[in-house]
C-alpha cells in the first residue's frame, strides 16, 4: 500500500467516523436499528453539492446537509413513533423514498465538485500536500463532534435519552418522554451522517446518488470494530472506540484490496466490507467461548 | 392524596377477548396515608396502579392526584407527581447505567431535563450519603452497573430513587414479592422508614396478608375489579389473617382458593 493510498484510507475511515458516531446513537444508545442512513448519506452529499454550485458558503452549505440528514430521520421517527411502524421498516421506507429525492433534488444521478470552494479550499496550498491536508482538517472536526456527542451524552437529556434506549418503561415512569428521545436521537443520529455526505462530496469532488449503499454496514462495522478494540461501559470511550473502528476498518479494506497476492479488485468491495463484519462480529463470540471452555 | 372515582378500565374493548378488569372503584387515599392493596390473582391491584401511574388510561372514571386532575395525563407526565417502584427489580432500573446514573435520572423526576452535567460533584456527594443510609455499603459501588447488583439490592436503590424528586402519591407493586425473605424484610423496612419520614401518600399492592396488615395504616381489598374491604383504625388494629380470610368470605360469599393470600 501507497503512502498516499494508506491517507486516503485514513481519511475516508475519519469521513465514515460521522457515520460511526451515527450509527452508535442510534443503534447503541436508543436500540433502534435505523437504516436511513443508506439514504441521508448521499443526502448530506446531495445538498451540499447542489448549494456549493450554486455559490453558498460551503459551512452553511455544510449545515444545511445536517439539517435535511435530522430532517430524514424525523420522518423515520415519526413513522415509528407516531404511526407504530416497526423500526427497521420505518428506516427502510425512509430510506428508500430517499433515492428519489435524492435525484430530485441533484436533479441528475452526479454533481461534480472540480472547481467550486470548498470547506477545504483554505488549507489547501499553505505547504502541506493535500492528502495531509484533507485527514488533518477532519480529524480536527472528528475530535470536536466526539467531544460534543460525549457532552451531550453525559448531560440530563443524554442521559434520558439512554435510559429510554436502556429500559424505556423505567425511563417514562421516571418522566422521560421517550417519544420525544426517539425524535432527538434519530435527528441527530442522521444530521451526523449528512455532515459525513456533505464531507464526503467536499473531499472526494463528487456527490453521487448510489453512494450511499452500504452505508449502515460500514457505520456498523465501525462501532463493532471499536467494541472489539476498546471494550468500556464508558460512553467516551465507545465514541472514540467507534471513530478508531471507522478508521482501523478503512485501513483493513484498503490493506485487503492491495495486497496482490489475495487478488482482489476494486469491485470486491461490498464482499471485504461483509467478511470484515462477520469477522467483527465472530471474534468477541470466540474469544467468550474459549474463556468459558479453559 | 389519591381520589379514584368510579374508575372502570376495560381491556381488548369490543372484541372476543373483552375483560373488565376494574369495575367502577371508588377509592379516597387521605394524605400521608399508607393503604396495603390485597387481592387475588387478576382483582384488579396492579391494573388498579397501572391506571393511577398513568401505563393504561381510565375507561371511564376519574383520577384525582393532589388536586390535579390526571385522568388523560400521558405516564410520563404524571411521573411528576407519582414515583413508582415495580415488582421485578430489573423494571425499575437501568442495568446498563451505573447506580449514580440511575439515581440521576430519579431526581431529576418531574423537571425539565437540560443539557446541563447530569453528574456534578456536589450530586455525588448527595447520592452517596443517601445511599449509604442503606448501609449495604453500596455508597462506595456507585460507579458500578446497575446490572451487578442483586435484586434486593437493585429494590433498595430503586426505594432510593423513588424519594429522591418530591411527589404526591407513591406506588409499590409487589415490590418485595421476587426477594428472598430476608432481603424482603428488608426492603418492607425500608419502605415503612421512608414512607414515616417523608409521610408520602403510599399505595403498596401486596400479595401477603400479614404484610397487608402489618405495613401501612390501611388495608383495601379488591375482588374481581371492585373494593370488597377497606379497613383502617381500630378496626384493623385488632384484625389477625385469620380475621381477614373470614371477611373475604363473608363479603365474597366463597371459599379461598388461593393459598398465596394466606401467607
Amino acid at each position: 500500500m501507497t503512502e498516499i493510498a494508506f491517507w486516503g484510507a485514513v481519511e475516508l475511515g475519519l469521513v465514515y467516523a460521522f457515520v460511526a458516531l451515527g450509527v452508535y446513537l442510534a443503534f447503541r444508545v436508543l436500540d433502534f436499528p435505523d437504516l436511513t442512513v443508506d439514504g441521508s448519506m448521499p443526502l448530506g452529499a446531495a445538498v451540499s453539492a447542489v448549494l456549493l454550485v450554486n455559490g453558498v458558503n460551503p459551512w452553511l452549505a455544510t449545515g444545511a446537509a445536517m439539517v435535511a440528514g435530522a430532517i430524514a430521520g424525523v420522518v423515520t421517527a415519526t413513522l415509528n413513533v407516531r404511526f407504530k411502524i416497526l423500526h427497521l421498516l420505518a428506516s427502510i421506507l425512509t430510506m428508500t423514498a430517499l433515492f428519489s429525492i435524492n435525484l430530485r433534488v441533484m436533479g441528475r444521478p452526479n454533481v461534480a465538485l472540480l472547481m467550486q470552494d470548498t470547506v477545504l479550499t483554505p488549507f489547501y496550498g499553505q505547504g502541506l500536500a493535500d492528502y495531509y491536508v484533507r485527514p488533518a482538517f477532519l480529524f480536527v472536526l472528528v475530535v470536536i463532534a466526539v467531544a460534543l456527542v460525549a457532552w451531550f451524552l453525559r448531560s440530563e437529556f443524554g442521559l434520558a435519552m439512554r435510559a429510554t434506549g436502556a429500559n424505556a418503561r423505567m425511563a417514562r415512569a421516571q418522566g422521560v418522554r421517550t417519544d420525544l428521545q426517539i425524535f432527538a436521537g434519530i435527528a441527530l443520529s442522521n444530521a451526523l451522517v449528512g455532515l459525513a455526505g456533505a464531507l464526503f462530496a467536499q473531499t472526494n469532488g463528487f456527490a453521487d446518488v448510489t453512494s450511499g449503499v452500504g452505508t449502515i454496514v460500514v457505520g456498523l462495522a465501525a462501532v463493532i470494530v471499536g467494541e472489539t478494540l476498546l471494550p468500556s461501559r464508558l460512553v467516551t470511550v465507545a465514541l472514540i472506540g467507534s471513530v478508531i473502528g471507522s478508521v482501523v476498518y478503512r485501513i483493513a479494506v484498503q490493506l485487503a484490496l492491495s495486497a496482490d497476492v489475495i487478488g482482489l479488485k476494486a469491485s470486491d468491495l461490498n464482499l471485504v466490507t461483509a467478511a470484515l463484519v462477520a469477522i467483527a462480529l465472530i471474534l468477541p463470540r470466540l474469544r467468550k467461548k474459549g474463556r468459558a471452555s479453559s | 392524596m389519591i381520589r379514584v372515582s368510579n374508575l372502570g378500565i376495560v381491556f381488548n374493548q369490543g372484541t372476543p377477548l373483552e375483560k373488565h378488569a376494574l369495575n367502577g372503584i371508588d377509592l379516597t387515599v387521605e394524605p400521608g396515608e399508607f393503604v396495603a392493596l390485597i387481592g387475588s390473582n387478576g382483582a384488579g391491584k396492579s391494573t388498579l396502579l397501572g391506571a393511577i401511574a398513568g401505563d393504561t388510561l381510565a375507561t371511564e372514571g376519574t383520577i384525582v392526584i393532589g388536586d390535579r386532575n390526571v385522568t388523560r395525563w400521558p405516564a410520563a407526565r404524571r411521573a411528576g407527581i407519582v414515583a413508582r417502584v415495580f415488582q421485578d427489580p430489573l423494571a425499575g432500573s437501568c442495568g446498563s447505567l451505573t447506580i449514580e446514573e440511575n439515581l440521576a435520572l430519579a431526581a431529576a423526576r418531574g423537571t425539565k431535563r437540560g443539557l446541563a452535567g447530569a453528574l456534578p460533584r456536589s450530586r455525588r456527594a448527595y447520592f452517596r450519603d443517601r445511599i449509604a443510609t442503606l448501609g449495604l455499603g453500596l455508597e462506595n459501588r456507585l460507579e458500578d452497573r446497575m446490572g451487578l447488583l442483586s435484586g434486593g439490592q437493585r429494590q433498595a436503590v430503586s426505594l432510593v430513587m423513588a424519594t429522591l424528586a418530591k411527589s404526591d402519591v407513591l406506588l409499590l407493586d409487589e415490590h418485595t414479592a421476587a426477594l428472598d425473605p430476608h432481603m424482603a424484610a428488608f426492603v418492607l423496612d425500608l419502605t415503612c422508614k421512608f414512607q414515616a419520614e417523608l409521610s408520602l401518600t403510599t399505595l403498596m399492592v401486596t400479595h401477603s396478608m400479614r404484610q397487608a396488615l402489618d405495613a401501612g395504616t390501611r388495608t383495601v381489598m379488591l375482588h374481581e375489579g371492585k373494593v370488597v374491604l377497606d379497613v383502617k383504625g381500630e378496626e384493623r388494629k385488632g384484625l389477625g389473617v385469620d380475621d381477614l380470610v373470614d371477611m373475604f368470605r363473608k363479603v365474597r360469599g366463597q371459599d379461598l382458593e388461593d393459598d398465596a393470600l394466606l401467607l
